[in-house]
């Protein structure tokens, strides 16, 4: 009788701080700033509930009370653990300090993800220069016989589709294929190989058989412009992949879990950098390069100048901290 | 919330009836995580049967969506459906953009939640119990394409089965768990504190009179009645309307008297 009495005079006592932090916690979780009074407030009530969790474990574990204060604490716990909102210094971090970090931790793979991709293609241009045929393998009927009609496959592309059109389709599969050059690493990281190598393979295949027409200038013409940061950006998410990979065969933390969890924060920022350069490649290869009335030398401009605004990217130099004097007076 | 195991209600047990009562300690699926106080929380975390729910009902909102956006262009703009044509980038684009980007941008904004798992009563949330970031949200879904291979989400499916805190490859490689959020026991606390401070009645007398006008209307009559009458006499034995009152009153007199009970009227319990 005494325990009931104290149980109900706790209830009483307690009852209307629970009623206003249940009107606290949605109001709160509905918006991304809250004053610091209001902060304050989600700490105090944080640690008064968990004191009120505590004892009604104690005297009614198994009843509603108990269960809604444990909904009410797991509410606030998320509440109060929140992040600040991605905004302006979020990007600025990102691109100032996690990028430039990923890149310096995937640099090796980077090269060999490249030479991966170089020696595909060689292999490809290879075989197609010694078993033409093969060709079949790699591209479509349509796309053979106009190239041996003389004519590339990109020509007329922007009489047939929109550029806008065609710039956003592009971009999209792009964008695809490096995801899944970087998601397929969990299949320790084979999955991240082959589609390279794949990728290489087409590439070489593709110019040893316009070579073989005459045309692999004219195909050259088409990829130069987009062409180096699109490649660029597949070995980087082909790198990315790798490293997933190899958190799952030689875990760095407790579990491969952790390991892969922290591998994949560590390097999807490359990704999404990558991801926003693949936009500018399929504007590019839009509006761009299936134009004819823009020559080569702009074409190489072009493709230098958006690889080299790339490698900036990527170093974190285009938005470095502006350096402070250590001799000037603080504003 | 897994109701999967029955438990008898000792109060209700009398009478044959069995109710479901959510039991922290009957089940595997869930998380314990430290709080910044030190007292842990408890994480329930969703099966593939609830995530498949919240699934559902954002697959069919996000095609709804998508083909509202195609019906207006088409109708209301008199845009061409044709990909072939300019048209296409204000008719067509956005319509699979909003089917393709849903996930995403819509767990962003609502930090964690899309209406589906509103309704389902799920949130994600990190495995530290806390809001999941921005990058975490992204990373989820980038692995979408990885779960939902070779198709209807077999992969994500599969690993939800066998996983530990059944979870898919996107949520192992962003550190984030699919939970449940009980919104009636924060409802029934609500209630429950409203009502403290006017009655009389002990913790678990006060639950079961909620409970039971709460679910009074989906009671059979007899059933009630026979609950109701069991309760007040085992809450007042020596109540107000005497040794055989109980017995004698109607239904309506039931409700009015756990009523009053419930606020603020005497008890002996």
């Amino acid at each position: 009788m005494g325990e009931q009495h104290g149980t109900r005079e706790w209830l009483n006592a307690r009852a209307a701080a629970w009623r206003k932090t249940a009107q606290l916690v949605p109001a709160l979780r509905d918006r991304s700033r809250a004053t610091l009074g209001e902060a304050l407030d989600a700490v105090e009530s944080y640690s008064a509930l968990a004191r009120d969790l505590a004892t009604a474990r104690q005297l009614a574990p198994r009843s509603r009370t108990t269960a809604g204060l444990e909904t009410l604490y797991a509410q606030l716990h998320a509440l109060i653990s929140r992040k600040p909102p991605f905004g302006r210094s979020g990007l600025l971090s990102l691109l100032r300090e996690r990028v430039p970090a990923a890149v310096v931790e995937l640099r090796s793979r980077i090269v060999a993800i490249a030479a991966l991709m170089a020696v595909s293609a060689v292999a490809g241009w290879c075989l197609i220069e010694a078993y033409p045929e093969l060709i079949g393998l790699f591209a479509s009927n349509a796309m053979i016989e106009q190239v041996e009609q003389g004519h590339l496959w990109t020509e007329g592309m922007i009489n047939i589709i929109p550029s806008s059109i065609l710039s956003i389709s592009i971009l999209a599969n792009n964008i695809v294929v490096s995801v899944f050059a970087f998601c397929s690493g969990i299949l320790f990281a084979l999955g991240t190989f082959y589609l390279i190598a794949l990728n290489g393979l087409l590439l070489g295949s593709a110019f040893a058989f316009v070579h073989q027409h005459g045309l692999a200038a004219a195909l050259f013409k088409f990829i130069i412009a987009h062409g180096p940061v699109e490649l660029s950006v597949i070995c980087l998410a082909g790198a990315a992949g790798t490293a997933i990979g190899e958190s799952l065969i030689r875990p760095d933390r407790g579990t491969r879990r952790d390991s892969f969890q922290a591998c994949t924060a560590r390097v999807t920022p490359i990704l999404v950098v990558g991801a926003a350069l693949l936009v500018g490649c399929g504007f590019i290869e839009g509006f761009i390069s299936p134009d004819p009335r823009f020559g080569l030398p702009f074409r190489i401009a072009i493709g230098t100048s958006y690889w080299i605004f790339m490698l900036l990217l990527l170093s974190g130099r285009l938005f470095r901290r502006p350096l402070v004097s250590a001799l000037e007076p603080p504003a | 919330m897994n109701w999967c195991k029955l438990r008898i209600w000792s109060h209700f047990a009398p009478l044959g009836r069995t109710i479901l009562v959510y039991d922290a300690a009957m089940t595997d699926d869930q998380v314990r995580v430290q709080g910044a106080t030190g007292v842990d929380l408890t994480l329930h975390v969703a099966g593939p049967g609830n995530r498949s729910y919240a699934f559902l009902i954002d697959w069919h909102l996000r095609l709804l969506l998508a083909l509202a956006w195609l019906l207006l262009a088409a109708a209301l703009f008199k845009l061409s459906l044709n990909l072939k044509t300019h048209d296409a980038l204000l008719s067509i684009l956005p319509a699979i953009g909003i089917y393709l980007l849903y996930h995403p941008v819509i767990e962003i904004v609502l930090r964690g939640r899309t209406p589906g798992k509103r309704m389902a009563g799920l949130r994600i949330v990190t495995r530290q119990g806390g809001t999941p970031s921005v990058g975490a949200l992204l990373i989820r879904n980038l692995f979408r394409l990885v779960d939902s291979l070779p198709a209807f989400y077999a992969v994500g499916l599969i690993c939800c089965f066998v996983s530990a805190n059944r979870v898919r490859i996107g949520d192992m490689a962003a550190g984030t768990l699919l939970v449940m959020e009980d919104g009636g026991a924060a409802k029934s606390l609500e209630r429950v504190s409203a009502i403290a401070n006017n009655s009389r009645l002990s913790l678990d007398g006060l639950e079961l009179i909620d409970q039971l006008l709460e679910r009074w209307e989906s009671l059979a009559p007899s059933k009630r009645k026979a609950i109701a009458q069991s309760l007040l006499e085992r809450l007042e034995p020596r109540g107000a309307a005497g040794e055989t009152g109980v017995a004698a009153m109607d239904e309506a007199q039931l409700r009015t008297r756990l009523h009053q009970l419930l606020h603020g009227g005497e008890a002996a319990a």
